[in-house]
């Protein structure tokens, strides 16, 4: 490739990209609900089980605020992705992929846009960590870097599979078949130790998120299951096969 | 010089033959219309040029690259506006334009000046802050041809430019498009089902019908190609064959309890033809219309086949709810 073709797919990057921040900050009653809910979680749902239960010594609230940070970045990397249905509904996609730069970059754009919405939600979320005792301040960076990576993931599966869909139908079904098991398998509210069921240790240690979730409170907390490079890799790992999963199916879609 | 060049293009959608070994020349600078009804296969054949659609077979250059084997050289060269609206209205109308130009590529000390001057163009510069979604039907559109010639294409393609806009702004709609071509220097392929407007705007109109060119010439051509003018009367009883008798009238024929008539210089004859027809209910003398020609040619009112298919209805709520109007 010419050097003059690069730059005009990185400014397609970067205009996709642009695109998608604008529209971030035009929609601000979108970024409250996103960042409300897993406040939700922390407080509401964390103080109401943290009354009787504590894991490794540390208060509940504490214990699950890496596993909420994760779910963040699922829920809101897995819907920006689906979000093409909808905008394939009203023909905003149509006028970008006529457009003389390649799906891929489109796609990367759309990526990356993703990936700065979700990265954003989650300094936000950050910002409540003083609140959280046991949070070590020095692993924030190190837990960013994993949860951006893992938003990579998550954006090209949604990606991925908003191409597929042509309709909105399909939401109900992602979320009630995808999205909440993979949420409630990660060891995002519970230990993963032998205490738990044989099956159901099994069916969270297939599951990417865990070792995001690990690797985040592994970080933050110093408690965790795998070492940490054991995380990073996995997350790494499953972005690049999503990332590709994606590329592939947005260039084919129609 | 010839801009778009098609040999036997042809699109099939298993069985069904959407266009049917299309031939066309278009020269550069022309405002061609491709008329037909809905589903003659219009949007295909744009589709195809414009690199969106595959041919299934034939082929078409445009400005000399191939919309198969150049497909990114042939989408810098055009420039589109879809028949349904691809505006970003979460954007404000300079936003739109600013995505676009980085889209095809505008270099960043020119853009701020280009996308003024487009701004200007369509007089919409006092609202280019405003998000998209406050516009109106007919800003929209005006903002949509801003963007299809952002890029400076050598041919601009508009699918229905003015479907479902009131007939006052689609008059003004054309004014820009005439005024745009003009000042742009740009090739102008549309497509349209209102022969009338079509008529005043193109050079050259192809007539399309099944997927298939069925007529091809300027508009005058073609209604000098119906061998004179139209005389319609309404009546119960039309003598038919006493009138094909006569030497200057070159078609007669019944349309739903009309009798027409295509004669020469029928200001002349007008008085001997109705001397031959009882109980007159209306008469009407005129040059044919681009209308009259489609249905010499097909047999159908082109108005039969234009019921306007909105889609779903949740499409059409999610349209509603885009526009935020």
């Amino acid at each position: 490739m010419s050097e003059g073709r690069v730059r005009k797919e990185l400014m397609g990057i970067y205009a996709v990209w642009w695109r998608e921040f604008k529209v971030f900050q035009r929609e601000k009653s979108r970024i409250v609900s996103s960042i409300v809910q897993p406040l939700m979680w922390l407080f509401l749902f964390g103080s109401g089980v943290g009354a009787s239960v504590s894991v490794s010594n540390i208060n509940y609230q504490d214990y699950i605020f890496p596993g909420i940070l994760a779910m963040l970045v699922l829920f809101g990397s897995v819907y920006f992705g689906l979000y093409i249905v909808w905008d394939r509904k009203l023909d905003v996609l149509k006028a970008i992929l006529v457009a003389p730069v390649s799906r891929i970059s489109i796609f990367m754009g759309k990526v990356l846009g993703g990936c700065t919405d979700v990265t954003l939600q989650i300094i936000v979320l950050f910002l409540f960590s003083f609140l959280f005792p046991s949070i070590n301040p020095w692993g924030i960076p190190l837990a960013l870097l994993l949860l951006f990576v893992t938003s990579i993931a998550l954006v090209s599966m949604g990606l991925a599979l908003g191409s597929l869909f042509e309709s909105l139908e399909g939401f109900q079904v992602i979320s009630a078949f995808l999205i909440f098991p993979l949420f409630f398998l990660s060891g995002a509210l519970f230990p993963v130790d032998d205490k738990l069921p044989f099956w159901l240790q099994g069916l969270v240690k297939l599951n990417p998120l865990t070792y995001a979730v690990d690797g985040v409170r592994g970080v933050l907390l110093n408690i965790h299951v795998f070492p940490f490079y054991v995380d990073f890799i996995v997350v790494i790992f499953f972005a690049i096969t999503m990332f590709l999963l994606g590329s592939v199916l947005f260039s084919r879609m129609k | 010089m010839v801009i778009i060049k098609t040999n036997a293009l042809t699109k099939s959608y298993g069985k069904i033959q959407a266009v049917r070994s299309i031939d066309l020349n278009i020269e550069k600078g022309e405002i061609f219309g491709l008329l037909g009804p809905n589903g003659a296969g219009k949007t295909t054949t744009i589709g195809m040029l414009c690199t969106i659609v595959r041919p299934t077979s034939g082929s078409a250059s445009i400005a000399g690259y191939d919309v198969i084997g150049e497909p990114a050289q042939v989408r810098r060269k055009v420039g589109i506006v879809f028949q349904d609206p691809t505006l970003d209205t979460v954007l404000t109308g300079r936003e739109n334009l600013e995505l676009h130009a980085r889209l095809y590529g505008v270099p960043s000390d020119i853009r701020e000046k280009r996308i003024t001057e487009m701004l200007e163009l369509v007089d919409l510069k006092q609202r280019s802050n405003d998000v998209t979604r406050t516009y109106s039907g007919g800003m929209r559109r005006r903002l949509e041809l801003a963007r299809g010639l952002l890029h400076r294409p050598a041919v601009l393609f508009l699918d229905e430019p003015t479907l479902g806009l009131d007939p006052q702004t689609r008059a003004r709609i054309w004014e820009y498009i005439k005024k745009m071509a003009q000042m742009e220097q740009t090739t102008v392929v549309l497509t349209t089902h209102y022969m009338e407007e079509a008529e005043q705007v193109c050079d050259r109109v192809g007539i399309i019908d099944h997927g298939r060119i069925i007529a091809l010439d300027s508009p005058d051509g073609l209604k000098e190609s119906m061998g004179g003018d139209m005389v319609v009367i309404r009546v119960k009883e039309p003598p038919l064959e006493k009138i094909r008798a006569l030497p200057y009238v070159s078609e007669v024929r019944e349309n739903e309890g009309a009798l027409e008539i295509i004669t020469k210089e029928a200001h002349l004859h007008l008085a001997e033809i109705l001397s031959m027809v009882k109980n007159v209910e209306c008469v009407e003398m005129r040059v044919p219309t681009l209308n009259d020609v489609f249905i010499k040619l097909t047999g159908r009112d082109i108005r039969e086949d234009s019921i306007e298919d909105s889609g779903s209805w949740v499409e059409s709520v999610a349209r509603y709810r885009q526009r935020g109007s």
